[in-house]
């Protein structure tokens, strides 16, 4: 699967000079094998270049093939296992390969939208690595016509005592939240998770969603020859150079010196783009349209010509630069923010002017396309680079690198084998209010969630739901999601699990489940055993799309994420869309009022490896991960939807994290109202604590409770009845009861309090 | 009732605005350019919506209040027009001179997004008629710059008038500290101008007006505003 090219920076490698490659002067320096080496291109890759131009490059040719080459913009470790993701349904308009993923909603209407890394300028500069970071996505969104509606994210941070943690935590969530607020799209939902494995790689995904009318998507390719090539928005400065290129590279103790390589995002100015672009495209003016993200204007400019099976050509005198004397070099490989490349119509080429210069961007035609498939690149007169266009795009290396599975761990099933260390009230207790359980409302306030005023349901829920147009009816239901520590026990059962999640979490609000962005950030795919985990976790994510019908539209990969060695969890974060009919009919958790029957949908055998009970309560990081039964999955959750619409489900919520009990006393927290809980058919603490799949917590009036059961067991699905809701308190049998207000205060209070402590 | 409301570069909830003046007065707003010299002929009401005019990259507000439909503003406010400014509006009224006072960053010097409730100190003004005097409504605020300050002759000047028309409040009218959400003096939400035509305040009535996505305690104001030039007409 060809994926799009991608806008990130950054990285660097600890084996490298942190200082940028010295060439950047003239068009004359000599290429020698450590300047070679600077750009991030192996020798064999070098020798390459030699064969396919004939001769040796000029240094600003060496810039361009080592940003379009580098693993970041050609997915030359994942390409060959990407293809094997499932990218096609019937509503599918546009697959991965482009700016982002097209699915038709009805009524004229798509919704465009991708999931994309921020991850290593987010480690060296949180607040504007995350802020670009949701830039970059957001103007992959609205490329391609599309106005967005929503934002979401997924983070991973360090362990909480780790240093630099609390200074990330801080930064990052400012840094997305100062972006979104002010471009003034609602951030609606997302995860956050600590462990100590991301202590020195922070992850930071970005996801943006919008919605355009289904006849009018803008792509990237060019057509037709002759036609200019215009150069819209900010300037271009010295920011942000070779980001691409660095973001191919693990981190070392150097890490700090990278920082001048992050960019500084100015959503003042994506605000203006956005509103420029979408009002000239509604004026039919363009062709073809690339945002300048990742390796800036030579990326844009290679992949508009590439795909569109022309060449193009470049004048560097007429590009709009914030400093002075830019050499050719810096000029291409400038990652400065909130640019566009477009192909104009020559007859709309005043009005698209007129347009840019109301908002106050700047509006240069900087090329044209040309029949030769040759990359041209002049500067004062002289042509300083000459390639051919499609062995730089799309005919890039692709890699088949050695992959080894981990042998699977051995499965940690049995309550006798975890023999549980405390009551299960106390067990509770501590589970609510741990880093990875409690409340992301520290999170999620700093975010403007209400903006534009759709939101249906805001952050907090099994998903966010945002309503379509201004009046609906129908709305769409969006998450993000992954289990780290599952694909590390077992990367094929952990990426099957992100999907079914992703999936689970859209039914559980009455969303039929349409399409799913990948972000998948995983160590150095030179090492055997982590290409193994990124393998391994494709094909997980692979069958879970085939058999949900959730095919893949759109992704990114983020390799290297790694410091000395020292790898992430492999993180293959799904991020879902699904679409909800009538966005009155929303299902949410909290539950609705006093005795209704509470009902447990799926099956559950009390599997404790890989919990968080295990780890929390029990100090063991153990056991092989809660396996996924895709059939199971699909009815029980076609099921829970079904009860969603026709009103019989008052309250729904997934179980995920931490298992039974903590998802019952989400529930409580959520409304205020109790529990009373019958004795569990298994031990106690492998019921309420297990983290066995496909299951759904509902709430129903208590007469037709046996009528669900009998169906749900008419549908081959498991169901019992677990309790009554019920006064202010969960009340287990044999158990001291728990006042839900308790659980409310250790539920919010961890990450506020954590946030407050002084940094170490 | 004809409103008019003011985009600047940057502003990022007009839509909101237009959108909520057309579903309760029954008449969209029009929408004003920052470089228009005039606002439309018989223009009853002037919103300036929320957002980060210009970016906020200097004093929020600041060259918003510079634009050059602000002299229409004045010299509309000057001959009694109404002129509300919400969020952002509110900054820049503030920053043209229109309303005492300045919005510092919140106390907890983060963005906050969160309903609060507002206890509404007087219902005789046309921008709460809708409400009655110590209700208590609950409206979502998102704002990194919302604690309003002003020098001590001019708060009490602001109280001693009846110019404070909402607080922060708890649920049940008391004023405490906790439920003041930027640590505004005296737990400011909204104030009016010595005329009482304009007001500014920093939540966002507009985004809870439907039912259908939950509280609908900011209909008050509009439907107030919209009864206001009925019964003028």
């Amino acid at each position: 699967m060809a994926r799009t090219t991608t806008k990130r920076p950054a990285r660097v490698r600890n084996t490298r000079p942190a200082r940028k490659p010295k060439a950047r002067k003239t068009n004359r320096a000599k290429i020698s094998p450590s300047l070679v080496a600077a750009h991030g291109l192996s020798a064999e890759e070098y020798q390459r270049i030699l064969a396919l131009i004939g001769r040796e490059p000029s240094i600003t040719e060496l810039g361009i093939f080592s940003a379009m080459w580098n693993e970041h913009c050609s997915y030359k470790s994942s390409k060959i296992h990407l293809r094997t993701l499932p990218t096609k349904a019937p509503w599918v308009i546009q697959g991965p390969g482009e700016n982002a993923g097209v699915i038709d909603i009805g009524d004229g209407l798509a919704v465009v939208f991708k999931m994309e890394s921020h991850n290593h300028p987010s480690y060296i500069e949180p607040y504007q690595g995350a802020a670009t970071g949701v830039g970059g996505i957001l103007r992959d969104v609205f490329t391609m016509g599309a106005r967005p509606i929503a934002c979401l994210n997924a983070l991973s941070f360090g362990a909480p005592m780790h240093p630099q943690t609390r200074h990330l935590v801080a930064g990052v969530v400012a840094g997305i939240g100062g972006y979104g607020n002010s471009f003034g799209v609602p951030t609606v939902g997302g995860c956050v998770r600590f462990h100590t494995r991301y202590d020195g790689n922070c992850l930071v995904n970005a996801m943006a969603v919008g919605l355009a009318q289904s006849d009018r998507i803008f792509y990237a390719a060019a057509s037709g020859v002759g036609m200019p090539i215009v150069y819209l928005g900010s300037k271009t400065g010295r920011d942000g150079i070779h980001g691409a290129t660095m973001a191919s590279a693990e981190f070392g103790d150097a890490t700090e010196e990278k920082r001048p390589t992050v960019q500084v995002g100015d959503p003042f100015a994506e605000k203006l783009l956005l509103e420029a672009c979408l009002e000239i495209m509604a004026k039919d003016c363009v062709i073809a349209i690339q945002d300048m993200g990742a390796a800036g204007l030579t990326c844009s400019a290679v992949e508009m010509g590439a795909k569109g099976g022309l060449g193009v050509t470049l004048d560097l005198d007429a590009v709009p630069c914030r400093e002075r004397s830019m050499s050719p070099y810096e000029m291409m490989l400038s990652e400065s923010q909130e640019r566009m490349l477009m192909v104009l119509k020559p007859e709309k080429k005043g009005e698209a002017e007129a347009i840019f210069k109301k908002w106050g961007l700047d509006f240069a035609v900087v090329g044209k396309t040309t029949p030769t498939k040759r990359f041209i690149v002049r500067h004062r007169g002289k042509i300083v680079a000459d390639l051919p266009i499609k062995e730089l795009g799309d005919e890039a290396p692709v890699y088949d690198r050695p992959h080894l599975e981990a042998p699977p761990k051995p499965v940690l099933l049995t309550a006798a084998a975890v023999a549980p260390p405390v009551a299960t009230a106390d067990a509770l207790l501590r589970l609510i209010g741990c880093p990875d359980l409690c409340s992301r409302r520290w999170v999620w306030e700093q975010y403007d969630h209400v903006i534009l005023g759709n939101t249906v349901q805001r952050p907090g829920g099994d998903a966010a739901v945002v309503r379509v147009g201004d009046d609906g009816p129908k709305a769409l239901a969006l998450t993000t999601d992954v289990t780290p520590r599952y694909c590390e026990a077992d990367p094929f059962e952990g990426g099957k699990q992100a999907v079914a999640e992703a999936w689970r979490n859209l039914t559980a609000v009455g969303a039929r489940p349409l399409a799913l962005t990948d972000n998948l950030n995983f160590g150095n795919p030179e090492r055997p055993d982590i290409m193994g985990q990124l393998v391994g976790a494709i094909h997980g994510i692979a069958d879970a799309c085939e058999a949900l019908d959730f095919p893949v539209v759109s992704g990114n990969v983020s390799l290297y994420n790694e410091t000395n060695g020292r790898a992430i969890l492999p993180t293959p974060t799904i991020g879902g869309v699904g679409l909800i009919d009538d966005f009155t009919k929303s299902a949410t958790l909290a539950f609705k009022r006093e005795n209704e029957a509470i009902l447990l949908i799926g099956e559950t055998a009390g599997w404790l490896g890989q919990s968080l009970y295990l780890r929390e309560i029990c100090e063991r990081e153990e056991g092989a991960p809660p396996p996924v039964d895709l059939a199971a999955e699909r009815k029980n959750g076609d099921l829970v939807r079904a009860l969603i619409a026709e009103g019989i489900a008052s309250a729904v919520h997934d179980v995920s994290d931490g298992g039974l009990l903590p998802a019952i006393a989400e529930m409580a927290i959520a409304s205020g109202i109790g529990a009373e809980l019958d004795r569990p058919p298994i031990a106690a603490s492998a019921f309420w604590f297990g983290e066995d799949q496909g299951r759904y917590v509902l709430t129903v009036e208590p007469g037709v409770a046996e009528t669900v059961m009998a169906r749900a067991h008419a549908a081959g699905v498991p169901a019992r009845q677990l309790g009554l809701t019920s006064g202010d308190a969960l009340t287990l049998e044999g158990e001291r009861p728990i006042l839900v207000a308790r659980l409310r205060e250790r539920f919010e209070g961890w990450l506020p309090a954590y946030m407050a402590e002084q940094p170490a | 009732m004809k409103s008019a409301v003011v985009v600047f570069p940057g502003i990022n909830r007009e839509r909101d605005m237009a959108r909520t003046l057309t579903l309760i007065s029954g008449q969209a707003p029009v929408m004003v350019w920052h470089a228009d010299p005039a606002l439309p002929a018989g223009t009853d009401l002037v919103v300036l919506p929320g957002g980060f005019s210009y970016g906020d990259y200097l004093r929020c507000g600041a060259i918003a209040a510079r634009a050059p439909i602000m002299d229409a503003v004045r010299s509309y406010a000057a001959r009694g027009g109404l002129v509300l400014g919400v969020c952002n509006g509110f900054q820049i009224l503030c920053e043209a001179g229109l309303l005492p006072g300045v919005l510092m960053r919140n106390a907890a010097l983060k963005f906050i997004c969160r309903d609060v409730y507002l206890r509404v100190e007087r219902s005789d003004t046309p921008f709460t008629r809708g409400y009655n005097a110590g209700q208590v409504i609950r409206v979502p605020t998102a704002h990194g710059e919302g604690n309003f300050i002003a020098d001590q002759d001019t708060i009490a000047r602001l109280e001693a008038e009846g110019r404070v028309l909402f607080r922060y409040a708890a649920p049940d009218g008391t004023l405490d500290p906790v439920w003041n959400v930027n640590g505004a003096t005296n737990a400011i939400a909204g104030v009016l101008n010595d005329n009482g035509n304009v007001l500014g305040m920093m939540p966002h009535p507009e985004n809870h007006v439907e039912a259908s996505l939950g509280p609908t305690d900011g209909r008050g104001l509009f439907a107030g505003l919209a009864d206001h030039f009925k019964q003028a007409a």
